[in-house]
């Protein structure tokens, strides 16, 4: 009976290590840089959520409301709200991110030119508009209106690309923990961003960190806010469902 | 944008050793590499850091093009009396970025 004993051990091991269980981004940090991402006297990343909050502030224009003008103190009115994009909106149809409805809310609401995709300002407000979500559980809906875009962005996920004709797949779920090169292979969940990246002595987006995952496998890097990286994103946050949000969080 | 985050309890029993921490906003260029064009990065770090408390020097740093972007810097001192904790980051432009902190000393 010694067999059939081991194949049932196999058994119950096998799902374990087949469907992949999705950690958190801070998982994957060495103990140092874990401890500098929760000390917040320390934490770069707080210099530009302490900027995003000057912006939150700021009057754009005489007869324009500042965002706290509308939205008040944000440690209230925006308590949750990264945990829940990227969404759809409804107006446009559009799947829109957390700075892409920073941008929509400056163009449309405050009258002004959009402050451009990865400028300090923008990364900036976002920084300090996900740090009011900083611990809450991903709750994206990918149902209804969001359901093309969720499509999208799972196949793109498990599409291979690029002269190394790799997956995102078949590193983040396949060897997820292992390390590549210098550094260890996390689940790429896009929760910890706008992050602290060591690699940029400051503050970037996920787009940003998308790019470099694109040219890390020779593939086309798209556009900052570009819907492939959208749609990507989209089913990164499902992904992530119930993981807590880290951002500002701090990336090697 | 050069800028600063500092903390500090404000309050503190007299004889109390009171911790101070701070990061600095800047790029610390080292100045010894070209850019993408082939021109050399001018050198811009910060090279110095003072702290006063009660208009006494209490704590002086020298940085070299080594320090990393943003640099972490925490020292301690003892409390004394009720007084202005000022602190200074001079760079290589000659901006002197001042922070000034309120240290209310009981007993």
């Amino acid at each position: 009976m010694r067999l059939p004993a081991s194949l049932a051990a196999l058994l119950l091991i096998l799902p374990a290590a087949t469907a992949a269980e999705i950690r958190p981004g801070r998982d994957f940090l060495s103990p140092e840089l874990r401890a500098l991402q929760e000390d917040e006297a320390r934490h770069p990343g707080m210099l530009w959520v302490e900027q995003g909050e000057e912006v939150w502030r700021r009057t754009p224009a005489l007869d324009k409301p500042s965002c706290a003008g509308c939205h008040g103190d944000a440690a209230g009115t925006m308590r949750g709200v990264a945990t829940r994009y990227p969404m759809v909106d409804r107006a446009s149809g559009r799947l829109l991110n957390l700075e892409l409805r920073i941008e929509q809310c400056r163009m449309e609401r405050q009258g002004q030119p959009a402050f451009g995709y990865e400028s300090p300002e923008l990364l900036a407000l976002t920084a300090y508009i996900a740090y009011q979500s900083r611990s809450l559980p991903m709750t994206v809906r990918i149902d209804g209106a969001a359901a093309p875009f969720f499509d999208a962005g799972r196949a793109f996920f498990h599409e291979r690309q690029g002269q190394l004709n790799l997956a995102c797949s078949q590193c983040h779920d396949d060897n997820a923990g292992r390390r590549l090169r210098g550094d260890v292979i996390s689940n790429g969940v896009g929760t910890g961003f706008p992050a602290y990246r060591l690699e940029w002595n400051a503050v970037g987006s996920l787009h940003r960190r998308l790019r470099a995952c694109s040219l890390g496998v020779r593939a086309v890097q798209f556009d900052y806010g570009s819907p492939d990286y959208l749609n990507l994103e989209l089913y990164l946050a499902w992904r992530a469902r119930g993981l807590p949000m880290e951002a500002p969080a701090v990336r090697r | 944008m050069f800028n600063a985050r500092v903390t500090m309890k404000p309050e503190a029993a007299k004889g109390e050793i009171v911790e101070i921490r701070t990061v600095a906003r800047h790029p610390m260029e080292r100045g010894n590499y070209p850019d993408a064009a082939g021109r050399m990065v001018p050198r811009m770090i910060i090279h110095s850091f003072r702290a006063t408390y009660g208009g006494e020097e209490i704590f002086r740093m020298e940085l070299g093009p080594g320090v990393s972007a943003n640099p972490y810097i925490a020292f301690t001192t003892v409390a004394t009396e009720t007084g202005d904790i000022v602190l200074e980051w001079t760079d290589d432009s000659g901006f002197t970025l001042t922070r000034t902190l309120r240290l209310t000393v009981a007993g």
